[in-house]
């Protein structure tokens, strides 16, 4: 297996980051037992079993086309020893301690390690559910718990052929000690990991029931567009709203330091009465700033010494003795995520709570921000997370979130902030640009005896995961210039043994660039 | 003024203005939000529903200009017969990802199923052509919309 030097930073970055975390989970596993009181059995906070029968999962990671819902439950259903069709599903509330993603340290969906993250302690969680089940059918017919099996939701007796729905055990199985230790299944004995299982989420993707954030309506909820400093960092100047105000359904226009809204009965109304309001925009201190400005401040930075992200042997010797030299610019631009579901968020605001309806590959920082921008504590915020109409990381940010609250907090009711896909675009939190200088030397032969490549662009990881972001080098961004997969075979091929003391120095230059796309 | 519609068979009543697009007395004014908002503009598709059978978008569609006509939106094109094929062809071939855009997919799809039982590949990338799937699904899309026009006895399995 390639060893990936930069995600290696990152992962030791994040686990100092979100130490403790395993532990975390066991914790509040032990403490979800002692408070289930017997009505449901909930040995930890991904599975819950009534006396109904229901068999709920709850869900860490958010879905959003690639197919969480399903391979997730395929993880805690195996061990638990339930079929696919006897689960429902539920989105996991905000929690840190219990649905941080391991490998992050915060509860997010993204960098596509979900069941890299979950493969352990989720398939843990259903073995620890699945033990506890045994012991309690063990227990009830006092015959050794090595001689029940669990299979399909119920705990089966093979001397006796007695068995006993999991519904019936949930009871009894939330009263049992939870085990120091579970064995987990060998995976020669999986019945649903490695097979094509049918996606859960499908039957109400084709219908019209799936609910996305977007879909949410609270009663009385009323809808919300908005006009948002067309450049970042101005401030609204003035505002003319007789007209928007004239508009029928048009209910209200909330003016914030940097954006207006028209709250309206329906979104028809609230575009109409947003195209009628005259604002006057004070540009503020971006105001001559554009792309091509940014992209000349990136090429001048590439033309400096940087951080070094890796320096393996004498780029400049080497160099010198190349038989030709190649260099090449390349730059890639600011690009808007364009999710398919417009950015939104519903919030409503009262003076005791706050409540949040979204769908964010982050909850625990939709919820964090909410709490700030309403002056609430953490615990007086309740968010509901919901299907992702596409993510691409733009719904790990929560812009949206403080956005939707700014304007709930004018609003008496809920109100859907639904942002018109003119605003999705200019104010997406963009993909940075970069600008990467990259020159090689090549040998008679030519074959690459130096490689240098220069590089300057701002951070998400500064502003989005600060830990991870050390000595000026942002692993996200410096990864595919570190693990050169067109240099790698050359540098380890026999006929080239010179290029052991020879390549790359990668340099993330420009430090002062980095936090340019927040 | 009020305006009266009838959508998915059953008569509606709504009170707002007549150039409110259709998208939006669905969703927000009568709550049925499986049809989808992408852009507003008509350049996505997600927003599709039938007019008279004929796939529409209804972000850009005046309510005005539907008085009288037989609007059909995702919650009810099961009940059709071309509509109940793409469903399940959606389904057998796992079509969604995100799902998001799923709704416009499935009423241009099946709109084109009720007229053309038969589709080509031409037929289906001119039905298509106005629906954005950001997750790309189309290679599915297409293989579905084949499926559903063999039946599933005879149809593709997988894209």
């Amino acid at each position: 297996m390639t060893v990936d030097l930069s995600r290696r930073q990152f992962l030791s970055a994040s686990a100092a980051l979100g130490g403790g975390l395993l532990i975390g989970f066991r914790t509040g596993a032990a403490h979800t037992v002692e408070g289930a009181a017997g009505a449901a059995f909930t040995p930890n906070a991904f599975i819950r079993i009534g006396s109904d029968g229901q068999i709920v999962l709850t869900m860490p990671y958010v879905e959003m086309g690639q197919g969480t819902y399903t391979s997730i439950p395929m993880l805690i259903a195996e061990e638990l020893e339930v079929d696919l069709k006897q689960i429902r599903l539920e989105h996991a509330p905000p929690n840190e301690k219990l649905y941080a993603n391991p490998l992050l340290g915060v509860q997010a969906t993204g960098n596509s390690n979900a069941i890299r993250g979950s493969w352990q302690p989720l398939r843990q969680a259903g073995a620890t559910a699945r033990t506890l089940l045994v012991s309690a059918a063990a227990k009830r017919w006092n015959v050794d718990p090595a001689s029940c099996r669990a299979q399909r939701g119920e705990v089966r007796h093979a001397p006796t052929g007695r068995r006993l729905k999991y519904a019936e055990l949930a009871a009894d199985a939330a009263r049992m000690p939870v085990p120091a230790s579970v064995v987990l299944k060998r995976a020669v004995d999986f019945k649903l990991i490695g097979t094509p299982a049918k996606r859960l989420d499908t039957p109400s993707k084709v219908n019209g029931s799936a609910v996305y954030g977007i879909d949410a309506r609270p009663p009385g909820v009323k809808i919300a567009t908005l006009a948002q400093s067309p450049v970042f960092g101005g401030r609204v100047k003035s505002v003319d709203d007789a007209k928007a105000k004239a508009v029928k359904g048009v209910r209200q226009i909330v003016r914030l330091d940097d954006a207006v809204a028209v709250v309206a009965d329906h979104m028809g109304a609230a575009k109409k009465g947003l195209a009628a309001l005259v604002i006057e925009w004070d540009d503020g201190p971006h105001a001559q700033l554009d792309s091509q400005k940014i992209v000349d401040e990136l090429e001048k930075a590439t033309l400096n010494p940087g951080a070094v992200a890796q320096n393996v042997g004498n780029v400049d010797s080497a160099m010198a003795s190349a038989v030709t030299k190649v260099e090449a610019a390349y730059q890639v631009p600011f690009l808007a995520h364009a999710t398919m579901e417009p950015m939104n968020c519903t919030v409503h605001v009262r003076k005791d709570g706050c409540e949040v309806w979204v769908g964010n590959q982050a909850l625990g920082r939709a919820q964090a921000v909410a709490a700030k921008t309403a002056g609430l504590p953490l615990d007086k915020v309740v968010v509901h997370n919901h299907l992702i109409g596409g993510g691409f990381g733009r719904r790990l940010e929560v812009d949206g979130v403080i956005r939707a609250v700014e304007i709930a907090k004018h609003v008496d009711g809920p109100v859907k902030v639904v942002w018109t896909r003119e605003e999705d675009i200019q104010h997406d939190m963009y993909r940075p640009t970069f600008f990467d200088r990259i020159s090689a030397g090549l040998d008679e032969k030519g074959a690459p005896v130096a490689w240098n490549n220069r590089f300057a662009g701002s951070s998400i990881i500064a502003r989005w995961l600060p830990p991870a972001f050390n000595n000026g080098l942002d692993p996200d961004t410096t990864e595919g210039a570190i693990d050169l997969v067109y240099a790698l075979p050359t540098c380890t091929s026999s006929t080239c043994g010179w290029n052991l003391r020879a390549f790359r120095r990668p340099s993330g230059a420009a430090s002062g660039r980095r936090t340019m796309s927040s | 003024m009020p305006h009266t519609l009838t959508i998915n068979g059953r008569a509606r009543s709504v009170d707002v203005d007549d150039d409110t697009p259709l998208l939006w007395v669905l969703r927000d004014v009568l709550g049925m939000t499986g049809t989808k908002f992408g852009c507003g503009a008509a350049l996505c598709g997600a927003c599709t529903v039938h007019v008279d059978g004929a796939p529409t978008r209804s972000c850009i569609t005046p309510i005005s200009s539907v008085a009288g006509k037989k609007i059909v939106t995702i919650e009810a094109i099961g009940r059709t017969p071309a509509g109940k094929k793409i469903q399940q062809a959606w389904i057998d071939l796992e079509v969604p990802q995100c799902g998001y855009c799923q709704s416009g997919q499935i009423m241009s799809a099946s709109a084109l199923l009720a007229k053309n039982p038969r589709p080509s590949d031409t037929d289906i990338d001119n039905a298509m052509s106005g629906n954005i799937c950001r997750c790309g699904t189309y290679v599915r899309i297409r293989e579905g919309i084949k499926h559903a026009a063999h039946g599933s006895a005879n149809g593709k399995k997988g894209a």
